[in-house]
């Protein structure tokens, strides 16, 4: 999966922001800061795990990148081509897609499993006859496990781990090279979650996919990720590589989630204190000045109050966001 | 957010999980998942569903063959009854009306026809007896019946076309569209029902009356139009909300997502997502339309407001009776009955509809 030819990354994001206009009452609008200003390249056939409390907006982050969402501002650019405008914005759908967090309401009822997978081939015309089309539905089923008797059931007949099968297919329909994966297995039940995961990492290998993996529960993240990227509030505040990142996070924030990970050692529980994380994540509305995660941070000082800290390369490879990263370790 | 939490409480609960995931974990499909997928239900579509749950339900299913018979009766027996319902017996150009054909009671018959059938002749039975006119009651009910269930219907088609499309757009536009469109809603819902009805088909009549002259359509009969034009403007309201608050709430499901990140136009959306999931909810309410629509119908056409004379409908029917209602009472239970039979059979029939196919009952 690491493979270092670090020539050209698949997938640059840079400065990226997504702005929400709430209409509360007649004539008061308020913005909501959901994604603001992040930048992380994704190389290909790596996976890049994005973690953060529900609500810090990694949702939203992804399907920004994916153009499901105008970005605000900021740039994406896929394969050396920025994503801009009608027509690189049709190509770049047939190469980066998504699977969606909630197996349930992202299928549509009233469709055949067959027609929920050629989905985006019919959009697209990707097919030109009903034997191809058929032959093309068949062999993604397969890929995901799911038996080709299934075709012509509808979605609601399923269980949640298969209903994920199925839109790991329809992901998988236009021969992607990169897919935004948002939380697929968080509404899974436990014993399934395992086969899923498995079931995405033998896809990247037979493959060579590139995944954007979005998940709050650590341990997923963790096991399938070459490196991770921590959001708060809208914000990335460190991204390094997996091992680094779980053996010694530098940013109180991802300090506060490490500790917060169940170990199944007591002896290793206990050394790993946990630390508790004093008051509410802050509303992306009334998000605080300077570092966002001063509100909570154990080590804030004033400095902090006031100046926002930008992502910075601390060590070789690592990227955090906090004024006293280094005093702290 | 609430819905954000709701999931992060089902996932992995602390403790359970292992730190590391082993490859034992990540063996394929064991008897495990596969007893988990087999908690499926037998391969069926949704339509499929729906029948079945609407057949094992005995009133809605009485009610649809009372529906079918009543139809049925209607277009049929105007083909080859004897009588006319506009001819009235005993009134021959040239010769002096015969009065014994008016107002006859049930299964009577006039003075001439006591004659006739006492020279050997077989004489159809007047089933209802005949109105002051002369006219045979029975087929007039007939008639009246055909133009009540015929104006139910294609009101009902008015308003639902009319509002699909005014609540297609509003809900899928949006923003200032959604808001003009709404707020015009808002204005005409408000509006005192009856009395715009009332109004308007008074207005109406006037102003369309005459230039229907030499148009099909005049057969059909100035009142009956601006029936329909009334139904038009007024009833659409109800239905483009139905129809707007379907589209936004799908609009909001995942699927809808998915297409769009597959590339798929509004169009594509609208057709192969948004319609085929709110066509039941439509459906179902349309259908409920329908014994409204009669009913409207039936009392205008019972305030003269209905269709033209000679022409019956039920409303107009129970009308006429009341001048006589002392001595003829039967002329208005007759229509009446039929009135409540239709619209009570169509709105538990209606009910069955929403039962069996509404997804919100069935899960
Ligand atoms: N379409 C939207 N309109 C307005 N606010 C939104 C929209 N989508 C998400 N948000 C808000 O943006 C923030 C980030 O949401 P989300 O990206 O879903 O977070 P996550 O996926 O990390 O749980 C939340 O406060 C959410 O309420
Ligand atoms: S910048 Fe200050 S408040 Fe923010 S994480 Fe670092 S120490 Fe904490
Ligand atoms: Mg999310």
């Amino acid at each position: 999966m690491k493979d270092n030819q670090q020539t050209q990354p698949l997938l640059q994001v840079k400065n990226l922001k997504q702005y929400f206009q709430l209409n509360n009452g007649f004539f008061s609008t308020q913005v909501l800061k959901a994604v603001d200003d992040i930048s992380f390249d994704i190389n290909k056939g790596e996976t890049l795990g994005l973690v953060g409390e529900s609500g810090c907006g990694k949702t939203t982050a992804g399907r920004s990148i994916l153009q499901l969402y105008k970005p605000t501002a900021g740039e994406v650019i896929f394969d050396g081509k920025k994503i801009e405008g009608k027509a690189t914005i049709e190509a770049y759908r047939q190469k980066a897609t998504m699977v969606f967090q909630d197996p349930y309401s992202s299928l549509d009822p009233r469709m055949t499993v067959s027609d929920i997978i050629g989905e985006p081939l019919d959009v697209q015309n990707l097919v030109s006859n009903a034997a191809e089309r058929r032959e093309r539905i068949l062999d993604l089923m397969d890929k995901v496990g799911l038996n080709s008797e299934h075709a012509a059931r509808y979605a609601h007949e399923f269980s949640g781990g298969q209903r994920q099968r199925v839109g790991i297919a329809r992901a998988l329909a236009t021969k992607p090279e990169f897919i935004v994966c948002d939380e697929p297995v968080s509404a899974l039940d436990v014993s399934i979650q395992a086969q899923i995961i498995n079931m995405f990492e033998q896809l990247q290998e037979n493959m060579g996919l590139t995944y954007l993996f979005i998940a709050h529960d650590l341990l997923v993240v963790r096991h399938i990720s070459d490196r991770i990227a921590v959001m708060y509030l809208g914000h990335l505040v460190e991204l390094a590589d997996t091992d680094a990142i779980c053996d010694r996070p530098l940013h109180p924030y991802t300090r506060a989630l490490m500790s917060a990970v169940p170990m199944p050692d007591p002896k290793v529980a206990r050394a790993n204190k946990r630390i508790a994380l004093s008051g509410e994540i802050p509303s992306p509305l009334h998000a605080p000045k300077g570092c966002p995660f001063h509100t909570r941070c154990p080590h804030a000082t004033d400095a902090c109050k006031e100046s926002m800290p930008e992502l910075k390369e601390v060590e070789s490879g690592r990227l955090v966001a906090c004024h006293r990263a280094l005093e702290i370790n | 957010m609430s819905e954000e939490a709701k999931k992060e409480g089902q996932s992995v609960p602390e403790n359970v999980a292992p730190a590391s995931l082993t490859a034992a974990d990540f063996a394929p499909a064991d008897e495990k998942e596969k007893e988990y997928m087999v908690k499926m239900r037998p391969q069926t579509t949704a339509f499929k569903d729906g029948i079945r749950r609407l057949r094992k339900n005995k009133v809605a299913m009485v009610s649809f063959w009372v529906i079918v018979l009543i139809t049925l009766c209607a277009l049929i027996i105007p083909i080859f009854w004897p009588y006319q319902y506009e001819a009235m017996l005993g009134m021959t150009p040239g010769k002096p009306v015969d009065a014994s054909f008016q107002n006859l009671k049930p299964m009577t018959y006039s003075a001439t026809e006591l004659t006739r059938i006492e020279a050997g002749e077989k004489v159809f039975p007047h089933l209802f007896g005949t109105d002051s006119s002369g006219r045979d009651y029975f087929i007039r009910v007939v008639y009246g019946t055909r133009i009540s269930l015929a104006v139910g219907f294609f009101a009902s088609l008015i308003v639902l076309v009319i509002g699909l499309l005014v609540g297609a757009i509003s809900g899928y536009a949006g923003g200032k569209v959604d808001l003009v469109i709404m707020r015009i809603v808002d204005i005409i819902y408000s509006l005192p029902d009856m009395l715009m009805v009332i109004l308007l088909a008074t207005v109406l009549k006037q102003a369309i009356g005459d230039s229907l002259e030499g148009t099909v359509l005049a057969r059909i009969g100035s009142n009956i139009i601006s029936l329909f034009i009334v139904f038009a403007l007024l009833y659409w309201v109800s239905m483009a909300r139905l129809v707007r608050g379907q589209i936004l709430s799908l609009r909001e499901q995942e699927y809808v997502l998915a297409a769009q990140a597959a590339g798929a136009k509004g169009s594509w959306v609208i057709r192969k997502h948004l319609i085929p999931n709110c066509v039941s909810v439509i459906v179902i309410s349309t259908a409920l339309q329908i014994p409204s629509a009669i009913f409207t119908e039936s009392y205008l056409s019972f305030l003269g407001l209905g269709v033209n004379a000679p022409m019956p409908s039920l409303g107009s029917l129970a009308s006429d009776a009341l001048n006589g209602i002392t001595s003829y009472p039967y002329r208005l239970v007759i229509p009446a009955i039929v009135i409540s039979l239709i619209v009570l059979s169509l709105n538990l029939f209606g009910d069955g509809l929403r039962d069996a196919f509404d997804p919100k009952l069935n899960g």
